[in-house]
């Protein structure tokens, strides 16, 4: 067994050092995804163009269109004249809201019976028009809190809360809800599954196609003892690539790591053996590098999406939530934000961590079961 | 390994892909120490004959025993007792020619020990001396080709199956490759060889004719020349060749007659036309005779003599 798998592991690691761009695609990649999902990655929503009709020109109006513009969410690309040109700049994309204040706002707030507020937003991007409508409420809100007596402002499209309750949100492991805490460790998660399954799919593929795989077929080698010397150095490399981008991730995004290392590599290495099965099955079910290419592609993004990295299982059709639990990036991604933000332990985390290993028990089983050693 | 049984024995070994019989029922026995050859055209089923021998794909049907071991029933144990080519062996071309020779000496076992001595053996067996150290991607094709056969024996197989080793290298390498196959068989290593190349054939000991997955004679290279021919085989010179080979088609006697570049070549069968006769015949119907002599028939002569009459039987059946 062991001089089997000794010289399956010198094979590996000397063909990885002969390749001399091995380095530069393992590592590079990777570094630059991180940063580009470092920074490009976030919900948080800025400088939304926006464009204003004023047809009061009151100084009530133009104090609220000051109170917008002074936050930074919305930058005023547009003064509008007419109520034509409000829809020509929505309609272009030049603005993705528009605020319309009506003659009479000034009137009707003095008047304390309520002034409407006209708003216009893009719905293209939802998610963007969403949060947008939540920073203008809030604007809305404080900016009519703030005037005298017991006036009002109604947004045109939702009253203001009731007075009585007043909300104190406290946000736990994530206080400032910075959205790259969040995607960071996502990211680590995702970038690894990718890499460690096509490596391992590609280099089986890749001895299949060169023939180098009939001949060892041939020889007595048990089956457990080729997939091991063929997955264990990517297991090394998918640790290596944790490593790196997490200690980018700390070091330059500055996300903090509350939780214990021990655990952080327990769950890398059950999620990279689940990765590692999974390129297993691939390569099995693949004659050519571009059948691999092809498996790859529909397999792993479909991962990614259902994996909770940026939309929330929980919100999923119950038959797609299903498939989440055969994901192994689902369990890791819990894992890894728990460690990173939460800093929680075993207790928390045990059944996540028990998921992977079965997931990763399971497919190895069946490569290992799959590699019978035969052409059929 | 028994020690007294035959190397190989097949017995109506089939093979089909769906619909798709690539061998059929295929009868066989090699005996120790031969070199038997696979001969026939491409996809006739040579490759997958050898590659259910070692194991690799599972016999449809009938069985074979290889060192006296099942193939489909016991295919590891006839793994530790062969030595195997590939038709495309491809060695490892990032790793040198000591590392590709560790590699599968270490796959297959070979003790430490002995190593160091069954490395030197392949690398002059090669003729790799001094050059252990080159990346095997930068061989030409004969060197690969010979250390492809060294990695395959190190581990000193008594039998062993080459598929198609000579296909695309140049004459020269082909024929050190078959001295050292003769050398190995000297040793008493029994060798199941593949080739589409009729020259190969006369280095065997035996052939194996295979043509649509069918076993169509097996005999020593003698043997198929005089027994499958069903006659004598004449070369003709004589204009016009279209006209002589019209009338000697139909002519009695005449097993077979076929174009042969500028000549005739014509199977004569006992009972009819002789070889005296020819001339006169010929002249009888306008064609003029420059010569007739008996020549020794090659195996390409016997093989497309025996794959007409495969398929002619094949057709009216």
């Amino acid at each position: 067994m062991f001089e089997r798998l000794s010289v399956m592991l010198m094979k590996e690691f000397l063909e990885l050092k002969r390749d001399r761009w091995a380095m530069f695609r393992l590592v590079v990649p990777l570094l630059v995804q991180m940063l580009v999902f470092g920074y490009a990655a976030t919900f948080t929503v800025h400088h939304v163009t926006t464009a204003v009709l004023d047809l009061d020109q009151s100084q009530a109006s133009r104090s609220l269109i000051s109170h917008i513009v002074a936050t930074s969410r919305f930058t005023v690309v547009d003064v509008a004249k007419t109520q034509r040109q409000i829809t020509h700049d929505i309609n272009d994309g030049s603005a993705t809201i528009a605020i319309v204040i009506h003659a009479g706002f000034a009137r009707e707030l003095a008047n304390g019976q309520g002034a409407p507020l006209q708003v216009i937003i893009d719905g293209t991007n939802s998610n963007t028009a969403l949060i947008a409508l939540g920073y203008l409420e809030q604007i809305v809100a404080q900016y009519s809190a703030q005037l005298p007596g017991t006036v009002t402002l109604v947004p045109g499209f939702a009253a203001t809360p009731p007075r009585g309750i007043d909300l104190r949100t406290q946000p736990w492991f994530n206080a400032g809800l910075n959205d790259r805490w969040f995607f960071i460790p996502g990211v680590i998660g995702t970038l690894t599954l990718m890499q460690v399954v096509s490596l391992t799919a590609f280099a089986i593929v890749r001895e299949r196609e060169i023939g180098t795989l009939e001949q060892i077929m041939v020889s007595p080698i048990r089956p457990v003892e080729f997939i091991l010397g063929k997955t264990l150095p990517f297991f090394l490399i998918g640790l290596g690539d944790i490593s790196l981008i997490s200690v980018l991730g700390i070091l330059w995004f500055h996300i903090p790591f509350l939780g214990s290392p021990l655990i952080m590599l327990l769950g890398a290495s059950l999620f990279l053996l689940a990765s590692l099965g999974m390129g297993l099955l691939l390569s099995a079910f693949s004659r050519t590098q571009q059948q691999a290419f092809a498996l790859n592609f529909f397999f792993v993004n479909p991962f990614f999406i259902l994996s909770g990295f940026a939309f929330p299982i929980a919100a999923m059709p119950k038959a797609l939530r299903w498939f989440t639990l055969i994901n192994p990036l689902r369990y890791f991604l819990v894992v890894i934000r728990a460690i990173f933000l939460k800093g929680v332990g075993l207790s928390a985390l045990w059944p996540d961590l028990l998921a992977m290993a079965l997931l990763a028990f399971v497919m190895l089983t069946i490569s290992v079961r799959r590699f019978h050693k035969s052409l059929d | 390994m028994n020690a007294t049984g035959p190397a190989v024995v097949a017995e109506g070994l089939t093979k089909r892909f769906r619909s798709f019989t690539a061998v059929d029922h295929l009868d066989l026995r090699i005996e120790k120490g031969e070199i038997a050859g696979f001969i026939g055209p491409n996809g006739a089923g040579k490759s997958t004959t050898i590659r259910m021998l070692c194991g690799l794909l599972r016999p449809s049907e009938g069985r074979a025993l290889v060192a006296g071991f099942d193939v489909g029933q016991q295919p590891e144990a006839v793994r530790e007792h062969i030595g195997y080519m590939s038709q495309k062996f491809s060695l490892y071309g990032d790793l040198t020619v000591r590392e590709n020779l560790r590699f599968f000496g270490g796959i297959y076992r070979v003790a430490r020990g002995e190593m160091g001595e069954r490395t030197r053996f392949a690398i002059t067996m090669a003729g790799l001396q001094e050059r252990e150290d080159a990346l095997v991607r930068t061989l030409a094709g004969g060197w690969k080709q010979r250390l492809a056969l060294g990695c395959a024996i190190l581990h000193r197989p008594p039998i062993l199956f080459l598929d198609e080793p000579t296909s695309g290298v140049e004459p020269e390498a082909r024929r050190r490759f078959w001295d050292l196959i003769h050398e190995l068989a000297a040793g008493g290593v029994t060798i199941l060889v593949s080739t589409h190349y009729m020259d190969e054939a006369e280095y065997c000991n035996r052939i194996a004719l295979i043509d649509r997955g069918r076993l169509v004679a097996l005999g020593t290279p003698g043997q198929l020349r005089s027994r499958h021919l069903g006659g004598e085989l004449f070369e003709i010179r004589c204009t016009p060749l279209g006209a002589a080979l019209h009338v000697l088609q139909g002519a009695a006697g005449v097993i077979d007659a076929a174009i042969f570049g500028d000549r005739l070549h014509v199977v004569l069968g006992p009972g009819g036309l002789d070889q005296a006769g020819l001339p006169g015949f010929l002249q009888e119907h306008g064609v003029s005779v420059q010569a007739v002599r008996t020549v020794t028939p090659s195996l390409e002569d016997v093989f497309v003599r025996l794959v007409s009459t495969h398929h002619g039987g094949q057709d009216s059946s």
